[in-house]
Order: structure tokens, then sequence, then C-alpha cells
């Protein structure tokens, strides 16, 4: 049984992630049981249950605005898969 | 004296009692990784050259001064390669230290190897890794556990001492209790993750995997501490955890959950943990019944809110700054498109599609909101319980080591081997498992682990009594048989 709402090929084109076309229907298949599995959580009722994004009260986190020692330009550039003049290289984006 | 085999506090002992050298270390470890190595493959790449020079220097007298500490390709070591065993960064070399590798060597330790593990520490069995197998030291046909699989693994066939491992649903505690090491999980909070690639950063934890509780106390103590780098790391971070080491278990208030003795588990693996739990009774620990109501939900939980985190966290990987990037894109979307198709394998692609369906317009409520709102009550559980016990008690994983192969194309099956592990993490509490005996599976011993649950922040006591049951039943110093 597939799920109707999941369209992996779409949702995977959000992700930037290109499928073939057996990926498609395998993975559409594989996670489809996985939401069928975690259907159970509709039967909660949790409309009076905070969420939690985080398991320790820590808010508002900050620092003092100073500049301080980074890592190198060169160090930086030498993990591009291309550079060149000090630049990362990218396909053009604007016509 | 095999040097192979002793504990961390036990090499401490020998370098201070000038029996042996941090050199003498390095060297009976590299012979012995030579040896079953080809075998193992828990390493995905060392430079024992560079580490025997950081043994010559050494200064024994730090607290961790000599001391060679396997790490998981998931944490940023200076100058080493940090692949996260994807192909999506083979070739990176990380440009600094992760903040624990920075405490660590002011600590005198030296990081040695890059241990494998499943693809963005994205499994529970290793065999995600895009680069090698990591087979288990009891039983070389058997995975290892994951997705720190290569830490335990290396640890178990004494190729190291110690490891660093990270643990966002078991990841440290499953592996450690097929392999039949010690695998601690601190608290959420209690040790920086700055340096560690990120998978679901409200449940991330680096932690430790030995032969001994006591030497996981003893790394925690140099790990542990807030970070500016972290802002999620707790000012509170920083004790003593080797305070309650030697300690008894007279009078420890176990609470025992009856949600986690269920149908579906494997029989040899319930004899063996209800086994221990009576041992700990015998000596003087109060077993109390006690009740996790929303376990049922925990796994269905953590795969909604792991795989959203995930999907915004691996966004990094685009082919742009660092790592792979696919020849001759026709533009950017493409390039895009074709890095990660390339880059990433299966279980990752998984999981981000998951992940990015569970956040999309119009499934939001119904999924990500929801999940975090079941996780409130999977954390109300845990505190309730806590009002009456010390520590949890239970199996850390239903099952023991399973053959190599036996669960890649199930995904739902594999996720669900993390059914006692996972909670932990949605509740932002802290774990270990302890090596409880062993289930006879045709001629091989399997290792089974016991996992003691502690409330967050209260390592110190979770360690005591760890400790304290790994003395009284003798299983830690039981070796693998490579």
């Amino acid at each position: 049984m597939s799920s109707p709402d999941l369209d992996v090929r779409h949702i995977a084109r959000l992700a930037r992630i290109a499928l073939r076309e057996e990926e498609v229907s395998t993975f559409q298949g594989q996670l489809s049981r996985v939401l069928e599995h975690i259907e159970h959580l509709k039967k909660l009722d949790v409309s009076a249950v905070e969420p939690t994004a985080h398991t320790y009260p820590v808010f508002n986190v900050t620092r003092d605005d100073l500049p301080k020692a980074s890592l190198t330009r060169d160090s930086v550039l030498s993990l591009a898969p291309r550079a060149a003049n000090n630049l990362v290289v990218v396909p053009k984006v604007v016509e | 004296m095999d040097l192979t085999r002793l504990t961390l506090s036990e090499i401490q002992a020998g370098y201070r009692a000038k029996s042996f050298s941090p050199s003498d270390i390095l060297r009976a470890l590299e012979a012995r990784i030579r040896t079953v190595e080809p075998t193992i493959q828990a390493f995905l790449s060392r430079d024992f050259e560079a580490a025997l020079r950081r043994a010559e220097e050494a200064d024994v007298s730090l607290p961790l001064g000599g001391i060679p500490i396997g790490i998981k390709d998931v944490i940023n070591v200076y100058g080493d390669p940090c692949t996260c065993a994807s192909k999506i960064l083979q070739g990176y070399i990380a440009p600094y230290d992760a903040t624990v590798i920075a405490l660590l060597k002011t600590a005198g330790a030296i990081p040695f190897g890059r241990l494998n593990m499943d693809e963005f520490a994205m499994g529970s069995s290793t065999e995600n890794s895009a680069y090698q197998i990591t087979r288990n030291p009891w039983d070389i046909s058997r995975i290892p556990g994951g997705s720190s699989g290569g830490s335990a693994a290396a640890v178990a066939a004494c190729e190291v001492p110690a490891a660093l491992g990270s643990d966002t649903g078991g990841s440290i505690r499953q592996p450690a209790a097929l392999c039949g090491c010690v695998g601690l999980k601190p608290s959420y909070g209690r040790v920086s993750r700055y340096g560690l690639v990120a998978f679901a950063s409200s449940l991330d934890q680096i932690g430790t995997f030995a032969r001994s509780t006591r030497d996981c106390a003893l790394l925690l103590n140099i790990i542990a501490g807030s970070d500016p780098m972290d802002s999620t790391s707790l000012d509170q971070s920083k004790e003593d955890f080797t305070a309650q080491l030697g300690r008894d278990l007279k009078g420890v208030r176990m609470g025992i959950p009856k949600e986690y003795f269920v149908e579906g588990m494997d029989v040899r693996v319930k004899a063996t943990i209800e086994a221990a739990i009576q041992q700990c009774a015998e000596h003087g620990a109060e077993l109390v019944e006690i009740s996790l109501p929303h376990t049922e939900y925990a796994v269905s939980v953590y795969y909604i809110i792991a795989t959203a985190e995930a999907s915004a966290n691996l966004a990094r990987f685009d082919g742009i700054r660092y790592g792979y990037r696919a020849d001759q894109p026709k533009d950017l979307s493409d390039l895009y498109l074709r890095t990660r198709e390339d880059g990433f394998g299966n279980e990752v692609k998984r999981r981000v599609i998951l992940g990015t369906y569970v956040l999309s317009s119009g499934y939001y409520d119904a999924y990500y909101l929801r999940a975090q709102k079941v996780r409130t009550l999977i954390r109300r559980d845990f505190s309730a319980a806590f009002e009456n016990v010390d520590v949890i008690v239970c199996p850390t994983s239903p099952d023991l080591a399973f053959p190599i192969g036996e669960r890649t194309d199930d995904p739902l099956k594999m996720y669900l081997a993390d059914i006692f592990t996972i909670a932990a993490n949605l509740a932002g509490i802290c774990g270990i498992s302890v090596p409880c005996g062993f289930a006879l599976e045709g001629d091989h011993k399997l290792p089974v682990g016991l996992q003691f649950l502690g409330k967050s922040l209260d390592e110190a006591r979770l360690l005591g009594i760890a400790d304290a049951y790994e003395r009284v039943s003798g299983w830690s110093k039981e070796h693998a048989p490579i």
C-alpha cells in the first residue's frame, strides 16, 4: 500500500536530490510503510500539550560582539571543489 | 602482558610506574591493527607516524597524557579527513579541531584514527558506510551495530583502548551493547558539539566508548563543559564524574519499565537482562516497577524529528564550498541535484526526503508539531519516573548482533532496533550500556548490553551505579575471540 499524500518525486526535488526511476518506486514503498507506522501518533490527544523543541530550557544565549581569529582564506578555499582568484567558482546564476 | 588489552586506567598506571611508554602502547596497537583490521575494518584512515610522534613527546603527568583515543569520522580533528563515511565529503580535510578534540589534546590524549560509521550517523548497523563494512569482533559474519560501529568494534577488538562516538538515537549505546564494551551517552548539553557534523541538532550528543565505566568517567571529566561555540552547552556541565565510582548497589532504587519487556524481544536477550537485574537485587538494589506509558510512540516521534532536523542540517552539502561536486553542471540547479544524487547514499536520501516531507507546507502541523508535542509526553514520563527511582535499568537493544545484510532492504525493521535507546535522546537524559553476559548463537558468544538511564545531568550517579554493577558482574573483563 502506498501513502497517497507522499509524492517522492516532488519531495526529492524540494530537497534538491535527483532520483532514478527505480529509486522513486523503492523509496515510495519504503517511506509509505514508515508513514503508516507513524500514523498511530494521531491516536493521542495532544491539544493541551506544549511542543518540546529542546530538552533543556536555555534561551537567548549571546556573546560579546568582538572580532576574533577565524579560519584563513587559504584553508577555506583549499576545501572548495573549484576556486580561482580567491573566490569559489560556481555556475552562472544570473543571465 | 598484552598492552592492547589494557583499560585506559591501567595504561595510565603503567605510564606513571614507567612499566611502558606511550610509544610502546602505540606500537602495540599498530601491530594489533595490522593483524585484525583486514577482517574488522573499523578504521577509515589513520596516521600512525603522526600519532607516534605525539606519543614520543607525550607528557604522562597530564590527565590523559599519551592515551590514544579513536575518533568517529563525524568529529573534526585538524589535518585529518572527516568524511562522515559519505562520498559527499571524500577528500575533505578538517581545517580545525572540534572542542572535544581540543580538550582531549590539552589533556595530553592522542586522537588516533578515523572510525567507520553509518553515513552521517544514519543507521543501526554501520552498513550504510559508503566505504566499507565493519565486522563484529565476536562473530565476523555479523554487524557491529551503529551508527558508531567502527568505534565499538575498534575498542572491542583491542585496536584502541577508548574512542569517541556520537549518539542521536542510540548510536553509542547500541553498538557498545552488540560489541561487548561500555558506551556512555551524556545528557543533552553536557558536552559541546562544536566540530561534530550535525545530524539532528536537538538530539545529537558526543560520548565515549571504553572497556570500563571508570574509563568513560575519566574521559567525560575532560570533554564535558560549557563552550561559547555551542550555545546549547550548559554552564553547569563541569564536575568530577569519578566521584561515585567505587560505591555499591545497596539501597539504589532501580526502576524497571514494564514497557521495555514486551513481546518481540530476543528471548535470550530477555533472559540475560533479567538475570543481570536479579544480580543487582542480590547486591542490595531495590527493584521498583515503573511505567513509561508513551514508550510505544518514541520511534515514530524520533523518525519525524530526527529526519526533519537532518533535512535542514544536510542542506549545507550542496557541492559549492567543500566536498564532492558533480561534473560539468548545466546550471546551479543541476549542480545541486546531481551532487546530492551522487554524493549521498540511499539511507541519507530516504531520511532527507522524509524530513523534507514532514516539514513541507500542509504537513508540518500533522507531523512535526505533533511529534514535538508527543516528545513532551515522553519527557514527562521520565520526569515522573525519576521522582521515585535513582536510575532506570532495561535492555540496550532488543536484539543480538544480526547477520550482515539481513535488514538492509527493510528500513522500518532497522529503525525498530533503536526502540530502547531513542527515548533517552528525546528526553535529553543520560544513559550507559555495560556488558551483562552473552547469548549463544551457534559456536559464537554474542554480547548483551544492560542499559542504565539517569536523569538529566545526573551522570556522576549513573556512572557510580554502572561501575558498581560492572564490578559485581565482571563481564567487562571478557575479550572478543579475534
